[in-house]
């Protein structure tokens, strides 16, 4: 894989529809976040041509097809169109589909948005009896998907010495810059006691270490560096890599759903999520040390902490370390989820993926207020989907 | 026990939460896994089809009793009730979960933890071995699963 300039694409224009459990239909979402996307970017809907939509499986036949239900929402005008599927990750396979479609030069301009509305508590499987479907297994034997939070969590505690205040902590830290952002949905400061007295839901992880499934939108207008050059916009924030990397055999962590790891009994173990941003940093042709700021997939307190390792912006064991130093608040050496992460939002998963290169692309551009990043000019997003999708995002200015 | 004696005792019928998941010993059970008959890779649940080893084109496997017992790698509980599937006893009692290592195949494999344990009795690298128990009862029967016990 060569890393050069030919891979990049322009971010031209990027919106959000604020997450909340609105109740409302998904493309209303996607379309305001849409709508806002094209007026960022200043380009004509009508000059849009690819659109690339990220499916909800929640949402009947619409969702399966989320690329022509936005277009035609949107009003026709003739666009080619995508559907992509990953799970969480799903965002950044339409991006990786409308890059592909750029640097192809199959068109100049491509729209991509995701949308969810989410169903109350627990993420529950399809109905019926399904012993081979491995989902289906692991909820009837009880285990739920804060129970693989918690089994890194308390891994974490038995290596590195973490505590459940060092969790509390990173909740501290997201809920201060949710509350500074008016996509976020919940937009209230906690303190580290008020963590601790939520109630247990998968021990070591409380109630607040653990995110809520939200409804909301996000849309991205990205085109050809050329594109952006003739229309004046040069200096847009650029995507330097997109990683959507599935696992090596053996995968050596326990993941959604899964029962049992692989055997790396003749073969040797491998850690998913550590590979993930490895291509997106070759690709992009810089290290860790150049990032300024990320935003990660905290579905849980803790699993922030095991993401900042993967991302190597730490030594393996350290990050509970920056975390006591006050580095990952904005303000601090290396700021980490300054949008406020799903600890303010909630996962919207189509949406969510697209919502991480939304925030470092105002990051970049330096338009992020309250929450800015001093002088943040390389970003990197990580976040996983279930069944081996990979999802990391570069950003640069 | 036998179906005879089950039924004079008034004991429902007892059977497998998932058939061939675990050999039906109640002293001594195993997971029940196979084996890529080319590469020797364990699978649990077993492999179906073909070997996932990606420099392996096995499409035999034999069945094998995995290790019964092996170390905790990282353990929780379940606080609340999970939803379907899952059927919960009425009131919901909260359960321990144990994520368990197997030495000799290189594999975690998750599981209940007996009835009486919980996550603060528990610690990473502590032994545990493999036990029958019930997963939840119904008119019909006693469906019976897998379960982590401390050594």
């Amino acid at each position: 894989m060569s890393s050069s300039m030919n891979n990049e694409i322009a971010v031209l224009g990027v919106g959000m529809h604020p997450w909340g459990k609105w109740g409302r239909n998904f493309v209303e979402y996607g379309v305001k976040a849409a709508r806002d996307a094209l007026e960022d970017s200043g380009v004509r809907w009508q000059d849009v041509g690819f659109v690339s939509g990220a499916a909800t499986m929640r949402c009947g036949y619409p969702g399966y097809v989320a690329g022509a239900t936005f277009a035609q929402a949107l009003g026709w005008q003739g666009a080619e169109v995508n559907t992509s599927y990953a799970a969480c990750a799903s965002g950044s396979q339409a991006l990786a589909a409308a890059r592909a479609k750029i640097l192809s030069g199959a068109c100049d301009v491509a729209l991509v948005v995701g949308a969810d509305t989410t169903p109350k508590g627990f993420l529950a499987p399809q109905k019926g009896e399904r012993p081979d479907d491995p989902d289906w297994v692991r909820f009837r034997l009880g285990i739920t998907n804060p129970t693989y939070f918690a089994l890194y969590a308390r891994r974490r505690m038995a290596l590195y010495g973490d505590t459940q205040d060092d969790f509390a902590q990173v909740k501290v830290k997201n809920a201060e810059h949710g509350f500074r952002n008016e996509n976020a949905r919940y937009r209230k400061k906690f303190s580290a006691e008020e963590v601790s007295a939520s109630n247990m839901v998968a021990d070591p992880l409380r109630l607040m270490d653990i995110c809520a499934t939200s409804d909301g939108g996000a849309a991205l207008v990205v085109s050809s560096l050329e594109f952006a050059r003739k229309i004046g916009r040069a200096d847009a924030v650029k995507v330097a890599a997109v990683s959507t990397v599935t696992p090596t055999y053996a995968s050596s962590v326990i993941e959604m759903p899964d029962i049992a790891t692989d055997s790396a009994a003749v073969v040797a173990a491998h850690s998913f999520r550590a590979a993930l941003p490895v291509k997106a940093y070759e690709e992009a042709g810089i290290g860790p040390a150049d990032v300024d700021v990320a935003e990660v997939y905290d579905l849980s307190t803790a699993l922030e902490l095991d993401w900042m390792e993967d991302l190597q912006l730490c030594e393996r064991g350290q990050a509970a370390q920056l975390v006591r130093a006050g580095d990952t608040r904005v303000g601090g050496r290396l700021p980490i989820n300054p949008s406020g992460g799903l600890a303010c939002f909630g996962e919207a998963v189509p949406a969510q993926a697209i919502a991480q290169v939304c925030e470092l692309t105002w990051q970049l551009r330096g338009d992020a207020g309250a929450r800015q990043v001093a002088g943040a000019r390389v970003g990197i997003t990580a976040n996983q989907g279930l069944f081996g999708h990979g999802s990391s995002v570069i950003l640069k200015r | 026990m036998s179906e005879e004696t089950n039924a004079a005792a008034g004991k429902k019928h007892r059977q497998p939460a998932l058939e061939g998941w675990f050999t039906l010993d109640n002293e001594k059970p195993h997971l029940i896994g196979n084996q890529c008959a080319d590469c020797g890779t364990f699978y649990f649940p077993r492999a179906r089809n073909f070997c996932k080893n990606p420099a392996c084109n096995g499409d035999h496997f034999e069945d094998v009793q995995l290790s019964r017992t092996g170390k905790v790698w990282s353990f929780t509980n379940a606080a609340y009730q999970p939803p379907a599937p899952y059927v919960a006893a009425d009131p919901f009692v909260p359960f321990t979960i144990a994520a368990v290592e197997l030495e000799k195949e290189k594999m975690i494999v998750l599981g209940q933890v007996v009835a009486g344990v919980n996550p603060s009795d528990l610690e990473a690298g502590m032994d545990m071995e493999l036990v029958l128990d019930t997963l939840f009862e119904d008119e019909a029967a006693e469906h019976i699963t897998w379960k982590w016990k401390p050594l």
